[in-house]
């Protein structure tokens, strides 16, 4: 059982903060660190895993710091996001290499136990400038396990994979969480972590913006009204219709359409045509205007 | 054969750039022949051949596309994370890349200067020049490899020194040859086998030290510069 500890850990760019002030501790199980593009999540996992200095704070792997440390490798996997494998190698060879820098015992079985972890034996002696991206994250993936460390970090570990391949990643991220390993891995995608991880740490602009159970954290982001673009053949009448809905609670008008504040995603979205068909109202266009990540993040900094 | 310098190896032989080496040391080998051949008087074809071509321009530009290659390479394609994420001293790392680069340097570069060598005057000088261009190709190695963790652009401020401070400057302010590993490998061949083919001013002391410290020197900064590798964010 091994704890990654942030304490108060802050890292510039000349002028640009990229991460700003976050203190965290990472435990055995699986944890999400969710974010929109840009938001620090890389810088982070880049100085978790000793490959970038703290510009303030530090970090630190059961006590021992990670930066200018090679021995924490022993303990830590990195599955960085780019992807980056040395192409004229087979996956065998490829995880053979790491198994053998890491000085394992009997390296060759390791390389094995690792393929076979991510389903890869039927392609372990071609070229790994033959795969596709998924196999390719599996390799990667593979030569970070080989060691079976107490922590692992996958910077957007689910870029490239197809359904099949993602649930399988998933799978495994959950068998290593419950067998008290502590894995990070980052996204920018709501859903992905939802379902690997209940516990999540939210950056928004380099600053942890929430931290915690994932249910908790989206009952807050549903608090919020749902904002839809209506647009349709009588928007006046609509607007009037809608009004009178419990799940609505704000309609704007202007000369290019509707903008419905719905407190109820789901009411909302089926009472429409049914309000419609009853007025006899052709609906044109119906947009949830702010569904980015970014603005459910935004929310979160405002709350 | 440890792990890093398989990795390293195949690498630089998996690599397209590895056919850069090729065509230098074979002009260098067929300029000699054809002097020899046509029975020009060594002492004309020598000094351009042996140190204008071969100890001036083959010996520092394969040494620069090997040395830079043999970490800067990774570094470019960001494959360096996978050996970095190791619990290896980083000693451990920059030692055996040292060793490719300056073994294959010298082992592409030495053949052909021993043989143009010994077309030119005699097996001793071929031997010197190899032996002395096999130390100018761990100085020179050295020198790329440690850039190649101090820049971004390894390969253009290896040309600036090879071309601008050696080529150059050389020629014309006379002290700059006192940092010139060229001038270096000049005086130790001059040394090992004395000819009237081969001149410079740094006397053979300098030479042996310079080429030790540089050799040392550079070798234990990129050592620490690994240490303190820091990988870029890759979100824009």
């Amino acid at each position: 059982m091994s704890t990654l500890s942030l304490t108060g850990v802050s890292r510039w760019y000349g002028n640009v903060v990229a991460v700003n002030d976050i203190s965290m501790a990472l435990g055995p199980g699986v944890t999400g660190l969710l974010g929109p593009n840009g938001a620090g999540k890389t810088t982070l996992l880049h100085m978790m895993a000793g490959f970038l200095a703290p510009s303030r704070g530090t970090v630190t792997l059961d006590d021992e710091p990670t930066w200018r440390n090679p021995d924490v490798y022993r303990r830590l996997g990195l599955v960085s996001e780019r992807e980056a494998v040395q192409g004229f190698l087979t996956a065998y060879e490829f995880v053979l290499a790491s198994a053998k820098l890491h000085r394992l015992p009997d390296p060759a079985a390791a390389a094995r136990r690792a393929i076979d972890l991510v389903e890869l034996e039927s392609a372990q002696d071609r070229r790994i400038g033959t795969y596709s991206k998924g196999m390719r994250q599996r390799a990667r993936v593979a030569a970070a396990l080989v060691h079976d460390p107490q922590v692992l970090l996958l910077d957007e570990p689910f870029n490239g994979m197809d359904p099949r391949q993602r649930l399988h990643m998933m799978q495994l991220l959950h068998t290593l969480g419950d067998a008290g390993r502590t894995i990070l891995f980052s996204s920018h995608i709501l859903e992905e972590v939802e379902q690997v991880s209940g516990t999540v740490q939210v950056m928004v602009a380099g600053r942890l913006a929430a931290s915690g159970d994932f249910r908790t954290i989206r009952r807050l982001m549903t608090n919020r009204p749902h904002v839809f673009a209506v647009r349709s053949t009588d928007d006046r009448a609509l607007a009037v219709a809608l009004i009178a809905e419990a799940s609505v609670s704000g309609v704007e008008l202007d000369p290019t359409g509707l903008t419905v504040r719905a407190g109820d995603y789901g009411a909302f979205t089926r009472a429409l045509p049914r309000i419609a068909l009853n007025k006899g109202i052709r609906v044109r266009q119906l947009v949830p205007s702010d569904e980015s990540l970014e603005s459910v993040f935004s929310y979160l900094v405002e709350a | 054969m440890s792990t890093v310098t398989w990795i390293t190896a195949r690498g630089l032989f998996g690599r397209r750039r590895f056919l850069l080496l090729l065509p230098l040391p074979l002009v260098l080998l067929g300029l000699a022949v054809l002097c020899r051949s046509l029975g020009v008087d060594p002492g004309e074809w020598g000094p351009p051949v042996l140190v204008g071509l071969g100890l001036a321009v083959v010996l520092p530009v394969v040494a620069l596309i090997i040395g830079t290659g043999v970490l800067g390479a990774e570094i470019d394609d960001g494959t360096v994370v996978h050996i970095l994420t190791k619990p290896l001293p980083r000693w451990q790392i920059v030692l055996p890349k040292l060793a490719v680069a300056a073994g294959v340097s010298a082992a592409t570069v030495a053949v052909p200067l021993y043989v143009a060598g010994v077309l030119a005057d005699s097996v001793r000088l071929g031997l010197a020049l190899a032996v002395a261009a096999a130390l100018g190709a761990l100085a020179y190695s050295a020198l790329f490899l440690a850039l190649s963790l101090v820049t971004r652009r390894p390969v253009l401020l290896g040309l600036v020194y090879v071309l601008i401070w050696e080529g150059l400057l050389g020629n014309f302010v006379s002290g700059t040859k006192v940092l010139s590993i060229q001038q270096y490998v000049i005086a130790l061949a001059d040394r090992i086998a004395p000819t009237g083919l081969l001149e410079t001013s740094v006397s053979v002391p300098v030479a042996s030290v310079m080429t030790a410290l540089v050799s040392v020197g550079f070798t234990v900064l990129a050592i620490d510069r690994l240490r303190s590798f820091s990988v870029a964010g890759e979100t824009s």
